[in-house]
């Protein structure tokens, strides 16, 4: 089966569950998720029995680039993320219908319930199709697809003001860096003479190249990925966003969305570091972004007190990791090495598994708790150890702590940075890694330590919902297997 | 499977199943006994004449991949690792089987049990892993139980305090020490975590590791290895916490799981930087003496029993750097022996220091007195543990300090190298350790009784039969030190292979 069917499929997939919202008179629509999920695991089958093309002759693959398996590792972690958003969106469910519609007589009671489950379907796609995107035209249209679903994601909760504040927050800032992005290709064709990243790669990489047009350009694609991967000093939406935006999908943006802003940038960024000319000035710049977003991820999640912000925070302290392999050798390497591209993907994976396994707790136990604090959390432990045994891998993992996943991502991050010798970043990234010691564990004190708090009666268990208990589950085996044996992870690119 | 793996993994699968609903002190009990018996096998199979080199050995190879060392989960026994393995399960089945009844826990029993059994299998996979990453892995699995444990379990107001700052401290350790290896094993541009490949790789003159770097390297590890095992000035974290925890977490954390910073300096701070180990060794020297004498006196001025111990933990890890600054078999020999037998010398205190709080529910000195008429059994065992303590003859505690002031003082030149003079003053240490261990039996069992205090009866068999198997320990290696020397002395001579001893 040729590659690109996969995203076609899911597009299908999505439009059937329109369809079936539109015309199939459901009880529950939570039913159409079910759809959804369905599709997903069967597409998630098709990565592996996909074909590559023999010849690439043609036009479409200027647009998509061909045998590339660490696309189509990218492509598993859109297709799982996008599984488990929809887990955590069928039991978010009830809070998306309180606060969105009020339907006029005669309607469905959940009618506006249905698009909540599709537009992560499309987004998916799009984030699968910026996997492979070789070609400035399709980076930025698959881009695009991926934003403007989330655009609307964000705001879901119409009657939710923090969600239409995030919305808004999240399209104005999005716009903007949107037209940095463009402006930024616009130099970088007009500087190169292409749209193919090869033959950009090449074009820059010649040593007649302008380099103060080039590191023009290069900054202006530099801001406009920072915004999407959330590096500071561009990081500032992140906070708000991931506080207002419903819970499932503050999830999609902390991991989906990065890891596709990542595979951009590294597609986008190598020409630039391969290129004599100008790699001294861009790893500089790699440097300081890396610098800069370890320092404020981490030294601002300290003090954070609701836990969705602390997340937010955390996201950024893990893009500044991120950043921190891109920027640690200058050249690019083969994949079988241990070179940044292959760093980063290990690290988007075990932070796909952590990160969804926090968020995953957080959904299940949102309704039950009084609140977002970190405070609400306490004596969670006594009321559900199973969640509090899963929030506390998860938050071992986030932390660093070996034997789980995170551990070998930030012990690649570091041993790359001792091999290239970057001893400023490495000790900025030690702070930082100490730093995300004290506030991760935070969550476990409050949940061990704390009592129940005051004014909250209900002490019974929180129930769990059967797909939600197996995705934890298969998570938390996941984090720790890999924690051991991170070649699980390696051995799928 | 072979009996190293099922050692390691045992205490994991049976936390695992108390999780999974299982009887928890049934199970934490019978795996630990497992355990034991195991590392007996291992230690009868144990072939002494085999010089240094890993029995036992199993290897799984993981993660083979360019540009990073070759990852596998190999598990191995040397002497000096099997000494420490025993004094694990040792330690491991006394805690155990002091700790309460599952009834008698306030709040969760299966927690409680799950994490004695973590911090337990931590440090038993840390001493059994031949592969530096395992080794480094397994000793952070006790990190988060043990927060855990002195947060919720632990006595006294401060208790949550305290447990951040066990944390804290040791997550910065851990981290410091994660630094000095990865760049370890960048200058060594080691292709495998294999620690006797390492240690050939870094004795060979080709690709040793760079003075200049080594020098750096050994501080780093110095530092990192120093604070988990309270080297002065990093020892702030120690007497606190062990005074706050519950009495089998002290026992763990002080008796077993300290001595990983120790086994990590000589197993692998020693060999991979021995230039930097000379450059650094007089500051090692004052270090050590800080935590002698300088803690020595901290420890007298202390005015209740549980703190008191913890200080005095933490002095006595003196000796142990003693014996390693000493740098020759006998000293280093001392120094592994006296780990052992400090282990089960703390562990033995904490126990009895646990169950006294348990009955009395303070252990001001204050407060306390005449004990020793009305529970004669409880006088006569913490009478033993005290003189072990201080470091008496007969008990494994004196074989060892011996060895090691032997050692330090060794050579045949009469110049007084700083290294003697250190061990002059270090000697005093053993005086300061018997004014404060033979106060505190003054006050706690002899003197007026105070009227308040209830006397209950004396200690049942339960408790009676794992001090009693501490303290066996304890007065056999004492008299016969060849049952862990032999262990010992291979090992420790294939670190030295020219200076001899």
């Amino acid at each position: 089966m040729p590659v690109y069917y996969l995203e076609i499929i899911v597009v299908v997939v999505g439009l059937l569950m329109l369809m079936v919202d539109a015309f199939v008179k459901l009880e529950d629509k939570r039913s159409i998720a079910w759809i959804g999920m369905l599709g997903l695991l069967v597409v998630f089958g098709l990565l592996f029995k996909v074909e590559w093309p023999e010849s690439t002759a043609g036009a479409f693959w200027q647009f998509y680039t061909s045998e590339d398996k660490l696309a189509l590792y990218f492509k598993g972690i859109a297709l799982l993320t996008t599984l488990v958003v929809l887990v955590m969106a069928v039991d978010h469910a009830p809070t998306v219908i309180e606060q969105t519609a009020r339907p006029e007589p005669g309607a469905h009671p959940q009618a506006g319930l249905g698009e909540f489950f599709v537009l992560p379907i499309f987004a998916c796609a799009g984030l699968m199709w910026m996997a492979s995107a070789n070609n400035l035209v399709s980076i930025f249209v698959s881009l695009e697809t991926v934003t403007i679903a989330f655009y609307i994601m964000v705001a879901y909760l119409r009657r939710n003001v923090g969600s239409l504040e995030a919305g808004v927050k999240y399209l104005i800032l999005g716009a903007l860096s949107t037209g940095f992005l463009v402006y930024g290709f616009a130099w970088l064709f007009g500087i190169t003479g292409s749209m193919q990243l090869s033959e950009i790669a090449t074009a820059l990489a010649r040593p007649e190249i302008n380099p103060t047009t080039a590191l023009f350009t290069f900054g202006l694609i530099l801001v406009a990925l920072a915004f999407k991967i959330g590096a500071a000093p561009f990081h500032l939406w992140i906070p708000d966003v991931y506080q207002g935006a419903p819970l499932p999908i503050t999830a999609f943006l902390s991991v989906g969305s990065k890891a596709a802003g990542f595979i951009v940038m590294l597609r986008l960024v190598s020409p630039f570091l391969a290129s004599p000319a100008l790699v001294g000035k861009v790893s500089l710049a790699l440097v300081l972004v890396a610098i800069i977003t370890l320092l404020v991820g981490n030294l601002a999640a300290l003090p954070q007190k609701n836990f969705k912000r602390l997340l937010a925070y955390s996201s950024i302290a893990h893009a500044g990791f991120l950043v921190m392999a891109l920027a640690c050798s200058p050249e690019s390497g083969k994949l079988t090495e241990l070179s940044p591209a292959a760093v980063i993907a290990f690290y988007l994976g075990a932070y796909l598994l952590m990160t969804l396994l926090a968020f995953l707790v957080i959904t299940t136990v949102r309704t039950k708790i009084s609140g977002e604090e970190i405070d609400s959390y306490s004596g969670l432990a006594k009321r559900s150890p199973f969640l509090a045994f899963a929030l506390i891998v998860a938050m071992a993992s986030l932390a660093g702590i070996p034997l789980t996943a995170g551990f070998f991502g930030k012990l690649f991050v570091f041993k790359l940075a001792v091999d290239s010798q970057q001893w400023a970043l490495l000790i900025v990234g030690l702070v930082g890694a100490a730093a995300g010691f004290y506030y991760y564990l935070k969550i476990a004190a409050s949940m061990f330590l704390g009592a129940a708090p005051k004014g909250q009666t209900d002490d019974s268990p929180i129930p769990v919902s059967p797909l939600a208990t197996i995705t934890i589950i298969a998570l938390v085996i996941a984090i720790i297997l890999a924690g051991f044996n991170p070649g699980l992870i390696l051995g799928l690119f | 499977m072979s009996i190293i793996e099922i050692i390691v993994f045992l205490p994991l699968f049976a936390a695992l199943a108390i999780g999974f609903g299982s009887p928890a002190r049934f199970t934490a009990l019978s795996a630990s006994f497992i355990v034991l018996g195991l590392s007996l096998i291992a230690a009868i199979r144990f072939q002494t004449s085999v010089e240094g080199a890993f029995q036992f050995v199993t290897s799984r190879t993981l993660l083979e991949m360019g540009g990073f060392p070759k990852l596998s989960l190999a598990f191995g026994l040397d002497g000096m690792s099997l000494v420490l393995l025993l004094l694990a399960a040792i330690v491991m089945v006394a805690a155990i089987w002091i700790a309460p009844q599952e009834t008698s826990i306030k709040g969760s029993a299966r927690l409680y049990y799950v994490s004695l059994l973590l911090i337990a299998g931590g440090a038993i996979g840390a001493f059994c892993s031949t592969d530096l990453f395992f080794l480094y892995a397994f000793h952070e699995l006790a990190l988060i139980p043990t927060f855990l444990m002195i947060g919720i379990f632990g006595h006294g107001e401060n208790r949550v305090r305290t447990a951040w700052t066990i944390t804290i401290f040791l997550g910065a350790g851990s981290l410091i020490l994660l630094v000095g290896l990865i760049l370890a094993l960048s200058a060594l541009g080691s292709p495998t975590f294999a620690i006797s490949d390492l240690v050939v790789m870094a004795q060979s003159p080709e690709s040793a590791i760079p003075e200049n770097s080594q020098s750096l390297i050994f501080l780093l590890l110095l530092v990192g290895f120093g604070i988990l095992v309270s080297l002065f000035p990093f020892h702030s974290w120690a007497a606190p916490a062990y005074a706050e925890a519950p009495a089998p977490v002290a026992m763990l954390h002080a008796g077993v799981l300290k001595k990983f910073g120790l086994y990590g300096l000589i197993r692998i701070a020693l060999p991979f930087a021995p230039a930097g180990a000379e450059k650094w060794l007089n500051l090692l020297l004052v270090l050590l003496i800080g935590n002698i004498i300088y803690i020595g006196l901290v420890t007298i001025a202390q005015k209740r029993l549980d703190r008191m111990l913890g200080y005095s933990s933490v002095m006595h890890m003196g000796y142990v750097f003693l014996g390693i600054a000493a740098g020759n078999t006998l000293g280093v020999s001392g120094a592994v022996l006296l780990m052992f037998a400090h282990g089960i010398s703390i562990a033995l205190l904490f126990g009895l220091a646990g169950w006294m709080r348990a009955q009395f529910g303070t252990l001001e000195f204050e407060k306390l007195g005449g004990l020793a008429k009305p529970l004669p059994k409880l006088a006569l065992f913490f009478g033993f543990a005290t003189f072990a303590s201080i470091g008496l003859p007969g008990f494994a505690n004196f074989a060892a300090e011996v060895e090691i002031f032997f050692g330090a003082f060794a050579g045949s030149d009469e110049t007084m190298s700083w290294l003697r003079w250190t061990t002059v003053a270090a000697l005093w240490g053993v005086v300061i350790s018997a004014v404060y261990m033979l106060r505190a039996y003054r006050k706690v069992f002899f003197g007026p009784k105070s009227e308040k205090l209830q006397t209950p009866s004396d200690m049942e068999w339960t408790v009676r039969l794992p001090i009693l198997l501490l303290l066996v320990t304890l007065v056999s290696v004492g008299f016969v030190p060849e049952l862990l020397n032999q262990y010992i002395r291979p090992v420790v001579e294939g670190f030295f292979p020219v200076t001899g001893g």
